[in-house]
């Protein structure tokens, strides 16, 4: 498409805004918060209604960041608007897909823009409790939100009667102890109830019965840290970024065989071509061959969908899905079906066990892949992991099963020939052992 | 691994009535630290998750009496803390060394070298997934385990030292610092708080940041160039995001319906 460098007329290539102040000095204290802006989203949602943030929340666009995409806005407007019972919110930073490192980076460097988003969030709806589960192994993301968090307690940001509105809201931050799973949300609310973390069956929703049962809504970090620049900038400020349907600024993360892999915030829609140039290219000039667009679970692409539109249709259109905008970059020297086995070994282990599709298959899916990447498959083997996929698919009691298959069934798309040429070698393998045999006879 | 379980199994065992070691290892402090937990939370039982940490802060690994504990603060049986125990990855069931290595060995990071890594620090400790080299607790004890990925891999491929973060690293690097924790060393990381040992991070994760390096903690950096090398391009470029209007009008409150 068009150079980065000299990107058509309307935005910049890059758009930083969650990352603004991510290059200021000592960026995670309220101080340098403060001076930048900092908490005066507050200030103007508190003299507002909250219906009037739902609707503006909705009128921006804003997709939730978790993966689904889900509009924020829509699920906000989902928590009963007379509360008989008290109303939760929780945020999912349990950030576990593979490939995805925005959240963790996020929270290390701008507590703060989660915290703030939390409280209007939370005043939006009716809530006066708010949780934020973190993931176990990002200890020092648990430092820095709590310390943020006794920071804002101190300023009047939290607690009792905040910066005078009557609005009372606590959090509470909760380290998880290592397990994917978790990150789906509905699992995420027993673990956070104190139990193994598995997903619950839907409906009730959330919503309607969640966190002990009350009304809760469960948002990514990212999509509760967009919320006080949706407040401060409105929705017509929020949509000059982004697509139509995919509006606003969004947290690229490039890993693997890049030049310069880390974090990029660009406009939605933005494709790996632009994002690679921003980056430096392929590392060392090896030619790019397989990528995710969003994390493990987002079936793969190749080198012909570098002019893929990253956003929410964009994706899906590509027979792919955004997932968390986490691209692992891969260049030809890496085996397709070897990274399958990898993430499919992934799977196998963080499959809760609660439903037989899932157990089982991700079990027996592991178990042929290595097989093959080991030369002792057979042609027959492509077959069976087809099959067992179409097993899993929509048969699963959650996403994970179904982001279980994506790496299988689109390596096998694309590259099934890799597939095939580790079966041939085992067909020559076969040949020799036969001789052998023979001549030992 | 069987010998370290038989002598936990021995030691730590509970005979109905006698609590006498138990209340010994969990003293009034630990009770106190307990109740501060369940405070926290509108439903006590929210609280085990963190009493899990707290129990690994003060004996380094799960333990039978530690699950007794959490039965009696939060008035569960025993079979439920189990089944919650085992159920995470992040509470051992093994005495843990002094120091906690996992290294990523998901795809990512695996193609960037991170088997490599593992392999090798694998080789040079004698062990495997979730042992340990030298007496569990002592001075330079080593638990190695390979982990699922890290929410680092832009720094790929990244190894976790009590869950601190070792950007960037090769099996040379990542065995210099292993030789290094031995020596009784405590190589800084590449982000997060100076290191100290696996029990005081399970403090940390149970809530309490009173333990050592807590105060340096807050003034840890914590950005990679990694991290910030989109801001940083945008910088150089002079890219911003378009600016946003003085005053942003919010909608209308709509109808009660
Ligand atoms: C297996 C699995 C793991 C997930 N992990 C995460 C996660 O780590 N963080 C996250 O925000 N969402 C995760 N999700 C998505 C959540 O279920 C949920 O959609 C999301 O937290 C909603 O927030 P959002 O609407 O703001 O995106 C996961 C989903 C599944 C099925
Ligand atoms: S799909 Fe997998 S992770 Fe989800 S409920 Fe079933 S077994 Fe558990
Ligand atoms: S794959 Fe290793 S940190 Fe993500």
């Amino acid at each position: 498409m068009t150079d980065a460098a000299n990107p058509p007329e309307g935005t910049n290539p890059l758009t930083p805004v969650l990352t603004r102040r991510w290059l200021s000095p000592r960026s995670w204290t309220l101080h340098t918060y403060e001076q930048l802006e900092g908490y005066s989203a507050l200030r103007t949602a508190l003299s507002a209604h909250p219906d009037q943030l739902i609707e503006l929340v909705k009128a921006a666009g804003l997709r939730g960041r978790g993966g689904a995409g889900f509009p924020a806005g829509v699920k906000w407007g989902f928590m009963p608007k007379e509360p008989s019972k008290p109303h939760y919110l929780v945020i999912n930073a349990d950030e576990g897909e593979p490939g995805t490192c925005k959240d963790v980076p996020l929270m290390m460097a701008d507590p703060h823009s989660l915290i703030e988003g939390c409280v209007i969030a939370a005043y939006a709806m009716r809530a006066h409790h708010c949780m934020i589960y973190v993931r176990g192994e990002a200890l020092h993301c648990v430092r820095r939100l709590h310390q943020a968090v006794r920071e804002a307690y101190e300023s009047g940001y939290l607690g009792r009667d905040i910066l005078g509105s009557g609005f009372d809201l606590d959090v509470v931050v909760h380290a998880g102890a290592g397990a994917y799973i978790c990150g789906e949300e509905t699992a995420l609310l027993d673990s956070l109830e104190g139990k193994r973390g598995q997903p619950r069956l839907k409906p009730p929703f959330p919503a309607q019965a969640g966190l002990y049962a009350c009304p809760t809504t469960v948002n990514n970090v990212e999509t509760i840290a967009s919320v006080p620049y949706v407040v401060n900038g409105g929705s017509d400020w929020f949509r000059t970024m982004g697509r139509e349907k995919s509006p606003g600024p969004k947290i690229y993360s490039l890993s693997g065989h890049v030049e310069n892999p880390g974090q990029y915030e660009a406009p939605l829609g933005t494709t790996l071509r632009e994002l690679l140039e921003l980056a430096g290219g392929m590392k060392d000039g090896v030619p790019l061959k397989f990528w995710t667009p969003g994390g493990s679970s987002t079936p793969l692409l190749t080198a012909d969908h570098l002019d893929v539109p990253l956003d929410f249709e964009g994706a899906t259109e590509a027979g792919t899905m955004l997932g968390t905008t986490a691209l692992m970059i891969f260049n030809e020297t890496v085996s397709v079906p070897w990274a399958v086995m990898k993430w499919t070994q992934f799977y196998e282990h963080e499959s809760c066990g609660k439903c037989t599709p899932c157990r089982e298959g991700c079990f027996w899916l592991a178990q042929v892949l290595e097989r093959m990447v080991d030369g002792r498959g057979t042609e027959e083997d492509i077959d069976t992991l087809l099959d067992v996929c179409d097993n899993i698919l929509g048969r699963s009691f959650c996403a994970l099963g179904d982001g279980a298959v994506s790496p299988i069934t689109s390596g096998i798309k694309y590259f099934r020939d890799e597939f095939l040429a580790l079966c041939e070698r085992n067909r020559s393998t076969e040949t020799a052992d036969t001789a052998l045999v023979g001549a030992a006879r | 691994m069987t010998e370290q379980f038989d002598v936990t199994t021995t030691e730590h065992v509970i005979v109905p009535g006698e609590r006498a070691a138990y209340t010994a290892v969990f003293d009034e402090k630990v009770r106190a630290d307990a109740r501060e937990v369940i405070d926290r939370y509108p439903d006590p039982r929210s609280a085990l998750l963190p009493l899990l940490h707290l129990v690994q802060s003060v004996q380094g690994h799960v333990t039978n009496e530690g699950i007794e504990f959490c039965a009696e603060q939060l008035a569960l049986a025993t079979a439920e803390v189990s089944a919650v125990a085992t159920f995470y990855t992040m509470y051992k069931r093994n005495p843990c060394g002094q120091h906690l290595v996992s290294v990523c060995t998901n795809t990512l990071c695996a193609a960037m070298g991170g088997d490599e890594v593992y392999k090798r620090l694998g080789d040079h400790l004698g062990v495997g997934h979730e042992e340990t080299a030298g007496t569990p607790g002592e001075q330079g004890s080593i638990t190695l385990e390979h982990a699922e990925c890290l929410a680092a891999c832009d720094l790929a491929p990244v190894l976790q030292i009590n869950y601190e973060y070792y950007d960037n690293q090769d099996s040379t690097t990542a065995l210099e610092l292993v030789r290094a924790l031995q020596r009784g060393e405590k190589p800084p990381p590449t982000r997060g708080a100076p290191l100290t040992d696996f029990r005081d991070v399970e403090r940390q994760l149970a809530g309490f940041f009173d333990g050592p390096g807590a105060e340096a903690a807050e003034n840890a950096s914590a950005a990679a160039p990694e991290t910030v090398r989109g801001a940083r391009v945008a910088d150089e470029h002079g890219w911003t995001a378009p600016a946003m209007p003085d005053h942003a009008e919010l909608p209308p409150r709509p109808d009660d319906k």
